[in-house]
């Protein structure tokens, strides 16, 4: 008897345990809903009283601000095509075709990556792009940002791509496909599962991004919203509560949608998930 | 339909040579079955007729066409493949129908046409389903739908059958035996199960290593194997092999090895010619052709008994000799076979094979045609 009653405290105490880690986790979350409500939001957590909308009414006023949530959208979905279209054929043909040395290839190209998201090549990257003429521009920001993700996004879809069999595009062949109606026949929507991962995870990328169009550009119409928040912050560098809750909120809306949009439509499968 | 023939055809990956040599030819509206164990290169041939390979020597014909170098689709070729190769975001009439979409058929015809194939396949009542939503059987019928739903020059199969259970694999295979009766298909069909070979094929190609062994009517690969190699393969127990020592006296061969008796052969004139006292041979007996024997007689081999494994309408007999070789023999019974300690196994002269000491055939007198 007395096994099943130590075993029985253990259980609620473990419980407890990791109720209040997740408590712990959770309460920044929590503000994170309710203060954009709360017109009196400090850094500490406080149910709205009264619940009010006003936060948002002052944010929506900020030009500069809502023109960020803009350029944000204009930017990540242009970085999105880039790599999404671009990572799709290339790893496709690395998948596909003989060409020799194509794992070195793409190693090479992965290492080059984190190098060229990174802020270490930031000197560079400003230096090639002023070079270039294209400094304040929106397609700087989104090749750099394409540049930075593709060889990830590579990895990921070659690996998705390896594991499908080659019979699906060799039997469309045989029954009369050209290579290129095959692949949007028939491979396309078999690794489409693999293109809206990488598609989600490029969008959260540029989308949360703050160093490249922090450094690329220079007029504040052009900014997108993780520069634009710090319009948020008085001249002294504190932070505005009340309506950078409210901003953040917004700010993190289109990516929840994204996430819900793709669950919805798609489901998340990361590896394999194709029956034949 | 159209005939398919390789002229001196050679495939290569790296240094491994898949194919070597190959100079076959498939008549217009027969039905050839490439039969081998893996890695033999019987589906890289398949794969060469198909486009999917490209030779790296040679020639390959469909009729009249020089195809070496065609790409797949403009070959007039069908081909199931072994995993079925079913797109998985397509129902089944879509998925059938797909090479009617290539050739620009409209919806309503290719529909009708994938139905008109489905019945016949007695899948027509699935064709809203997905590919994920039936059976491996009907995954099976519907490659062959779509293989089937246009006329083509050569019908290819890359082990259709080799997915499925043994019972519904039985059921496809006499399936496909009257499919071919009923349109006349010329037809290659790379298996490694010699039963399905036997049962489809009009001839076999048996493979090794690259190299096409024996290319004949099954019964002629089942009567007289060209090799060692193809008695060991076709049959099921395999052929029983024994090396034995060959003596000449009075013009006739006797053959020795120990607990074995013959009686004196004769072989053709051309081959007794390379024969001589002390050569070592092979002699091959097949399971179904030994019967149970008492000792001492001529045309017997003896043992000490290994296995007795009765399965129903037949019993298989296992002896095993001193130097730990093995005989198996097909006794044709529904009666318990009660054997103990030494047993002996009796054969004819009709039945024997004899191959030299490259394995090659070496023809016995009553053979000579």
């Amino acid at each position: 008897m007395t096994r099943y009653m130590s075993l029985y405290f253990t259980r609620i105490g473990f419980s407890v345990a990791t109720a209040l880690i997740g408590v712990f986790f959770a309460l920044p979350l929590v503000w994170f809903i309710f203060a954009p409500f709360n017109p009196r939001a400090e850094l500490g957590l406080a149910i709205p009283d009264p619940f009010s909308l006003s936060n948002f009414e002052t944010v929506f006023q900020n030009t500069f601000a809502l023109r960020g949530l803009w350029n944000s959208l204009l930017q990540s979905v242009g970085g999105v095509v880039l790599v999404g279209g671009g990572a799709t054929l290339a790893s496709y043909a690395l998948s596909r075709s003989p060409i020799p040395g194509k794992h070195i290839i793409t190693y090479i190209l992965l290492l080059f990556s984190s190098v060229v998201a990174g802020s270490a090549a930031m000197v560079p990257i400003f230096l090639i792009i002023n070079g270039m003429g294209l400094i304040d521009t929106h397609i700087a920001v989104i090749m750099v940002f394409a540049g930075g993700l593709l060889p990830t996004a590579m990895f990921i879809l070659r690996d998705f791509i390896d594991g499908i069999p080659r019979s699906y595009e060799e039997s469309a062949m045989v029954a009369g496909a050209s290579p290129v109606q095959a692949f949007f026949d028939v491979a396309l929507p078999v690794i489409r599962p693999g293109v809206v991962v990488v598609v989600v995870w490029a969008f959260v990328n540029i989308w949360g991004s703050f160093l490249i169009p922090f450094i690329l550009l220079r007029s504040s119409e052009k900014m997108p919203a993780s520069v634009a928040i710090y319009s948020f912050y008085s001249e002294a560098g504190t932070p505005i509560v009340t309506l950078l809750a409210a901003y953040s909120l917004i700010y993190s809306l289109p990516v929840i949608a994204l996430y819900l949009f793709v669950s919805w439509k798609f489901g998340f499968r990361f590896f394999g998930g194709i029956k034949a | 339909m159209a005939s398919v023939s390789f002229d001196s055809v050679t495939k290569r990956f790296g240094d491994f040579t898949a194919v070597s040599n190959l100079g076959i030819t498939i008549g217009d509206g027969e039905f050839v079955c490439l039969l081998g164990p893996s890695g033999c290169g019987k589906t890289t041939t398949l794969r060469m007729i198909a486009g999917l390979e490209t030779p790296s020597a040679g020639r390959v014909m469909i009729g009249e066409r020089d195809v070496t170098f065609m790409h797949p689709k403009d070959r007039k070729i069908s081909m199931v493949f072994q995993d079925y190769a079913l797109y998985p975001h397509m129902n089944l009439a879509d998925n059938i129908a797909y090479p009617l979409k290539v050739r620009g058929e409209s919806q309503e015809k290719r529909h009708a046409r994938a139905r008109e194939v489905a019945d016949i396949l007695k899948i027509g009542q699935l064709l809203e389903r997905m590919p994920s939503q039936i059976s491996g059987g009907q995954q099976q019928r519907t490659s062959l739908a779509r293989a089937l739903v246009y006329p083509s020059d050569v019908y290819l199969f890359d082990e259709p059958l080799s997915n499925l259970d043994a019972k519904l694999r039985l059921e496809a295979r006499g399936f496909l035996n009257h499919l071919q009766r009923d349109l006349g298909m010329t037809a290659v069909y790379v298996t490694h199960d010699q039963a399905e070979a036997m049962a489809l094929a009009t001839r076999i190609a048996v493979m090794d290593a690259g190299i096409v062994v024996q290319y004949a009517p099954p019964l002629e690969v089942y009567r007289r194997p060209a090799t060692t190699f193809v008695a060991n393969f076709v049959g099921n127990p395999p052929m029983n092999l024994l090396p034995v020592e060959a003596m000449i006296s009075d013009g006739a061969l006797h053959l020795k090895a120990v607990g074995l008796a013959t009686a004196p052969l004769r072989v053709t004139r051309a081959a007794a010619k390379a024969l001589e006292s002390g050569k070592s041979l092979t002699l091959g007996v097949r399971p179904e052709h030994l019967s149970l024997a008492s000792g001492g007689e001529e045309n017997t081999i003896a043992g000490q008994l290994f296995a007795n494994e009765n399965m129903g309408p037949e019993a298989l007999v296992t002896l095993e000799r001193e130097d730990a070789a093995r005989f198996t023999a097909r006794i044709f019974t529904d009666e318990m076979v009660a054997l103990e300690g030494r047993v002996t196994l009796g054969f004819s002269s009709d039945h024997i094979h004899l191959f030299d000491e490259r394995g090659l055939r070496l023809p016995l007198d009553h053979e000579e045609d």
